[in-house]
């Protein structure tokens, strides 16, 4: 079987006024992967989520689900995914229960279906206890998990999950993580908004990188590290009047320029095999060096790099 | 894997989303004070205060003060219509119903029919507080529900026109604060709680000129002949023409939101 993609979105564009706040955005998604949609403050995430979701009408461009265009088949395509934005979208009046309820039957499920899926859904975010409890007394964890909750109603096939741990404390985040994590072994596509570079790292197995509405880079987080960093042999040379010598043994070695700041040396290194040569070279010249680290590139790396100043 | 679903049914969204819209009557403390406590402290405070001083004793007024404050029940309940639709609206829940596979105009459906439901409970409200203060019209119970539909028919057209309002509006806040304005100036300006003839010239020309003294004289008559009244009927007429006028705007002015 061929592998078919759950989205295609080619040149949507979104205009707020004068300002754009989606511009020219394609991309595909696969099924069975984790999308990442990964951008500063303002890029245009929710925007161009609330298009994939039928919510926004776009100004131009087209967005296909599971082969459905969203404005053609708009009610095909509402009932093919599930949605969890970034605020909590469930009543504050009620309780979880009930939450569940009406909006199991608004998806369509009879009485005694959606009675049932309510309890499984209460047991499997852990809301029993607090199922008929007022919303008003809930935490943000227990909203934002009551949130998903209502989004998998239907099971769909494909979830957009819009900044799913902002907000979230670290060990909540991780059991948000997890959840994601089980959601995909049951062959569910995501696609999640994070400013958060470690969890589209954790996360994603392909990345768009968007910032002041245009798709800057796209794809895998490996690739995307390698392109801009590579692995980097850091260390501090001891005497102040052994640098020199320093940087003329390592530029030797490698292919990159040596960077300097002070007495600390930094080279980019294309296999970590390149390490060994080094230290023993330095070694031999009598050079002591200290702090010696190998860092392994970061998103952090790549997102710094490729988005600009406040959006 | 799969979860079978309907696709969207109107009648049965429209159900679900008048029965959530009572759920949060009932929990909210803002929303039902409206509907419930409201008409029956109005009762009991206007026939114990004034109905000495306008009528020379709380059994003689009660006849002149059930139906003023059945009516301005009617108003306070259709009025929350506009600040609740709004606050939906508003709300991150909306994008929810938006998102779904369910009928488009459920949301604003639901939330008319919940309304009809509401000013019944209202009306139950103030008639039974009424009853307990010993209002008992002669003409007996089947001319009572028959009040109690006219006044909920009139309260529902009503509520027609305060959604729009709040379809319209910018603000819940905004909604709020006008159409509470609307319900006392529509409620005291008429024949409510005083007869006409008490009013200065002026006033009585304003009284004359607003809709709900129509009705409040239309269910004073009946309960005093027992009988529908050519001004019964003109009431029912007028209530169809604001629904058809107002319905048709309100579903307009939803879609454009
Ligand atoms: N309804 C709107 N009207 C006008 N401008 C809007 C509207 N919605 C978004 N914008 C603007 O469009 C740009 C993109 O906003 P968007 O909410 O998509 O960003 P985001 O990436 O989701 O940011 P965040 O991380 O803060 O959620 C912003 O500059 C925002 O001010
Ligand atoms: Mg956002």
């Amino acid at each position: 079987m061929t592998i078919k993609n759950a989205i295609e979105v080619s040149h949507l564009t979104k205009k707020f006024g004068q300002k754009l706040a989606v511009d020219d955005v394609s991309f595909n998604v696969r099924q069975g992967e984790v999308f990442g949609l990964l951008g500063p403050n303002g890029a245009g995430k929710t925007t161009t989520l609330r298009m994939l979701t039928t919510l926004l009408k776009a100004d131009a461009g087209q967005v296909k689900i599971f082969g459905h265009d969203t404005v053609k088949e708009g009610r095909l395509a509402r009932s093919l995914f599930g949605l969890t934005g970034q605020y909590a979208a469930v009543d504050e009046d009620i309780s979880a229960r009930q939450n569940l309820m009406i909006f199991a039957r608004l998806n369509g499920l009879s009485r005694p279906d959606a009675k049932q899926r309510t309890t499984e859904l209460l047991h499997e975010f852990s809301l029993e206890n607090s199922a008929d409890k007022a919303l008003k007394d809930f935490s943000g964890g227990m909203r934002r998990r009551l949130d998903l909750a209502v989004s998998l109603i239907t099971r769909p096939a494909l979830i957009f999950l819009d900044e799913p741990t902002t907000g979230l404390d670290p060990r909540t985040r991780t059991q948000m993580w997890d959840t994601i994590r089980h959601l995909v072994q049951q062959g569910s596509t995501i696609v999640l908004t994070t400013q958060y570079l470690d969890e589209a790292d954790q996360l994603a197995d392909n990345l768009a990188i968007i910032d002041h509405g245009k798709l800057v880079k796209t794809g895998t987080p490996a690739e995307l590290k390698q392109q801009i960093g590579g692995t980097r042999l850091n260390f501090t040379v001891d005497q102040s009047t052994q640098v020199g010598a320093a940087v003329k043994l390592v530029a030797a070695q490698v292919a990159d320029a040596v960077q300097q700041t002070g007495q600390q040396l930094s080279v980019r290194l294309t296999q970590m095999a390149q390490a060994a040569p080094i230290l023993t070279a330095l070694n031999q010249a009598k050079i002591t060096i200290s702090q010696l680290a190998v860092q392994e590139p970061s998103l952090d790396d790549v997102f710094l790099n490729l988005t600009v100043g406040k959006n | 894997m799969d979860v079978q679903t309907h696709s969207g049914n109107l009648f049965m969204n429209t159900a679900t989303m008048a029965y959530r819209n009572l759920l949060k009557t009932v929990h909210n403390p803002d929303r039902f004070m409206d509907v419930i406590i409201q008409p029956v402290m109005f009762m009991l405070m206007f026939g114990y205060l004034f109905g000495g001083a306008i009528a020379g004793g709380v059994q003689a007024y009660l006849p002149t003060i059930v139906p003023g404050i059945l009516m301005q029940t009617m108003l306070s309940a259709a009025s929350g219509s506009g600040a609740q639709i709004r606050e939906d609206l508003d709300s991150g829940v909306f994008d929810r119903f938006k998102s779904l596979p369910m009928a488009h105009v459920a949301p604003l459906a639901g939330q008319l029919f919940a309304d009809s439901l509401r000013l019944l409970m209202a009306t139950v409200a103030s008639l039974t507080t009424g009853y307990l203060m010993g209002w008992r019209p002669a003409v007996g119970f089947g001319w009572v529900v028959a009040i109690a539909g006219l006044a909920i028919v009139t309260g529902w057209a009503l509520s027609w026109l305060f959604a729009l309002l709040g379809l319209l509006a910018k603000s819940a806040g905004a909604v709020q604060s006008v159409s509470l304005m609307t319900m006392l100036v529509l409620s005291f300006m008429s024949n409510a709680f005083v007869p006409l003839k008490s009013l200065t010239k002026p006033l009585r020309f304003i009284a004359h000129l607003n809709p709900v003294t129509y009705v409040i004289t239309a269910i004073r008559q009946i309960l005093a002949t027992g009988s529908w009244t050519h001004e019964a009927l003109l009431v029912l007429a007028f209530d169809l023409l604001i629904v058809a006028i107002f319905a048709p705007l309100a579903v307009w002015a939803y879609d454009r939101n």
